[in-house]
């Protein structure tokens, strides 16, 4: 039998999604770039020991680029900057990670849950929201750094608490448009517990909004957890962190200014990428959006 | 005179967001731990002596006690003293508030001056090499973080080619570099907003009516597609204020300003609770009233906009 072209209304959202953003050059520009920097970042310790991070080699010390073995050159202390950007990679981009996933999971939750039950449920929650949109993020950041000291996951905390409003709202946004919808009252009447409702009929229709800000927001993540990093915040220095390299080579970049361009371009390419990816996204589940 | 009781009623709602704020920011920084009365009086202290500075402090105090205390001083507009240096925390903000306002306004303005126009011609020539090349710079902007662009400008303009100071805050000149680079961000979002909202007006029937019935092309895109193209963006002016002030603490340790991002930073590194107390609450408040203002002037160009509902 011959095989006959599929309409369009036969493939899922989620194909068509797939599709869509697949013929996206920038976004697929985007996952290749994010892709290779993963696989550098997690295949490099096979080639690079940790000791590396920290070894010094002061007679070798300023290195430029390629010379004595460096691929990246080496810093004040004859420490090699490849390894240590390779190292720091991991930090800023786990952590950025791990701060979308907490600031996912409980934004989730609360924005679901006051989207999904409503009344009074909706107005507790999202009056909590609204406060804790009403302080800048970067500063309330800053003020939970204050209580808790410095520590990568102290940052990550610091960071995510500022991020909860943002997933909240989306959430919630979803759930109300969802909430009413045929399908959702048809599996109330068959009786579906609430949690059933919420994971498989609310949530794979209302993903699409917020996988699209959970990309753009770990773009800004990226940059704020470099800042932190450079303010000496969150991720001190001699543990490599993009920012804290920047920072700690600081004093030397007028001579050496490779030791600033290059974890400095590293940041730049990989928010770019995610940045990329996001809109991409957005413009695959939105189509309307795309201009 | 709507706008008036509009305006009131939400400078009311800031005090519940500020009790709430401050309650919640006092529980957790009140988890910090409280060794700061042996660093402030050195290892040798005994103690007793210790003890007494705590008890100074107020640090015995159940948390409840010290935020009711707390909040009774706010209400007399006295927010405590450092922890560190003992200054009075509102005077302290006071003088450092003028050099952050003075960067976060001219960032602002300078990302909606030069964003908006840019945002606007690339959606009206839309595909055009101009389109591509600020939407381009308007990527690179927004994947940038502020603190490498600062340092990197500061090495070339003020190091290497020695144009304007390297650091400071006492001539005008050192104002020219800061506002740039912490308005950098802010100009690729509204580049990206204005070209997005204008592409979404330019599309509406009430622009083609305006040129069917002959406008001129200047007309069309000036009287009927910038000005409602313009509302979300002004929307987003408030809440790059916001960010801008936040971004202010980079852009001030990078340039060696005085300002309020200066004071944070220093207190959050020394863990000085009273500066970090004050400063989040004196901002929650400054930003607060700018989205005040910014919804005033949503109101004002935009007559669909009811302030009463």
């Amino acid at each position: 039998m011959a095989k006959r072209k599929k309409s369009l209304s036969e493939y899922s959202t989620g194909q068509l999604v797939l599709y869509r953003f697949s013929k996206n050059k920038l976004a697929m520009f985007g996952v290749v770039l994010l892709a290779a920097m993963a696989l550098v970042i997690l295949l490099g310790p096979l080639v690079v020991p940790e000791e590396s991070v920290s070894m010094m080699h002061i007679p070798e010390r300023f290195s430029a680029p390629g010379e004595n073995g460096f691929l990246f050159g080496s810093d004040e202390f004859g420490r090699d900057l490849f390894a240590r950007i390779l190292y720091g990679g991991r930090i800023s981009l786990f952590c950025s990670l791990a701060v979308i996933a907490i600031a996912f999971v409980v934004g989730a939750i609360i924005g679901g849950a006051a989207g999904f039950f409503g009344g009074k449920v909706d107005s507790v929650l999202m009056r909590f929201i609204d406060i804790l949109m009403a302080v800048p993020s970067a500063l309330l950041a800053m003020a939970i750094i204050t209580a808790l000291g410095n520590g990568v996951w102290k940052l990550v905390v610091a960071l995510a608490i500022g991020q909860i409003a943002r997933f909240a709202r989306t959430v919630r946004a979803s759930v109300l448009t969802l909430r009413n919808m045929e399908y959702v009252e048809a599996a109330k009447c068959y009786g579906s517990s609430s949690m059933r409702i919420i994971l498989k009929h609310i949530l794979p229709n209302g993903i699409g909004p917020i996988i699209v800000s959970a990309t753009l927001t770990l773009g800004q993540t990226i940059l704020s957890i470099s800042s932190m990093g450079y303010l000496g915040l969150g991720v001190a220095s001699p543990t490599p962190e993009w920012g804290t390299i920047i920072s700690e080579n600081k004093v030397n970049l007028q001579d050496f200014p490779h030791l600033g361009l290059i974890p400095g371009i590293c940041i730049c390419l990989t928010v770019m990428a995610v940045n990329f990816i996001g809109d991409g996204l957005r413009d695959a589940f939105d189509p309307r959006t795309k201009n | 005179m709507s706008w008036i009781k509009y305006a009131l009623k939400r400078l009311l709602m800031l005090i519940p967001v500020i009790l709430c704020v401050t309650l919640i920011l006092y529980t957790i920084l009140s988890l910090a731990p409280n060794g700061l009365a042996r660093q402030k009086l050195g290892q040798d202290a005994s103690e007793e002596q210790i003890y007494a500075l705590e008890e100074e402090m107020g640090l015995h105090d159940p948390i409840i006690v010290r935020y009711v205390k707390y909040m009774a001083g706010v209400c007399r507009l006295d927010f405590g003293v450092s922890w560190i240096n003992s200054n009075n925390v509102l005077n302290e903000f006071a003088h450092r508030l003028p050099y952050t306002l003075l960067i976060a306004v001219l960032s602002v303005l300078f990302a909606v001056g030069v964003g908006v126009p840019l945002g606007i011609f690339s959606a009206i020539k839309q595909y055009s090499l101009f389109d591509y090349g600020s939407t381009f710079v308007a990527m690179l902007l927004f994947s940038m973080p502020a603190f490498w662009l600062g340092t990197m400008c500061q090495l070339l303009f003020c190091v290497t080619l020695g144009l304007l100071p390297v650091a400071g805050d006492k001539t005008w000149t050192c104002f020219i570099l800061p506002p740039l680079i912490l308005g950098a961000n802010t100009l690729a979002s509204m580049i990206r907003m204005s070209r997005t909202s204008m592409l979404d007006v330019i599309k509406q029937d009430y622009i083609r009516t305006a040129r069917s019935k002959g406008a001129a092309e200047g007309a069309v895109i000036l009287r009927h597609a910038m000005r409602n193209s313009l509302i979300p963006v002004i929307t987003q002016v408030g809440i790059c204020f916001a960010g801008a002030i936040g971004g202010a603490v980079v852009t001030e340790s990078i340039f060696g300003i005085n300002g309020v991002g200066m004071l944070l930073i220093n207190a959050v590194k020394s863990r000085d609770v009273p500066i970090v107390m004050g400063t989040v609450i004196f901002v929650t408040i400054i930003v607060g009233v700018i989205n005040l203002i910014v919804d005033l002037i949503c109101a004002v160009i935009d007559p669909r906009i009811d302030l009463a509902s």
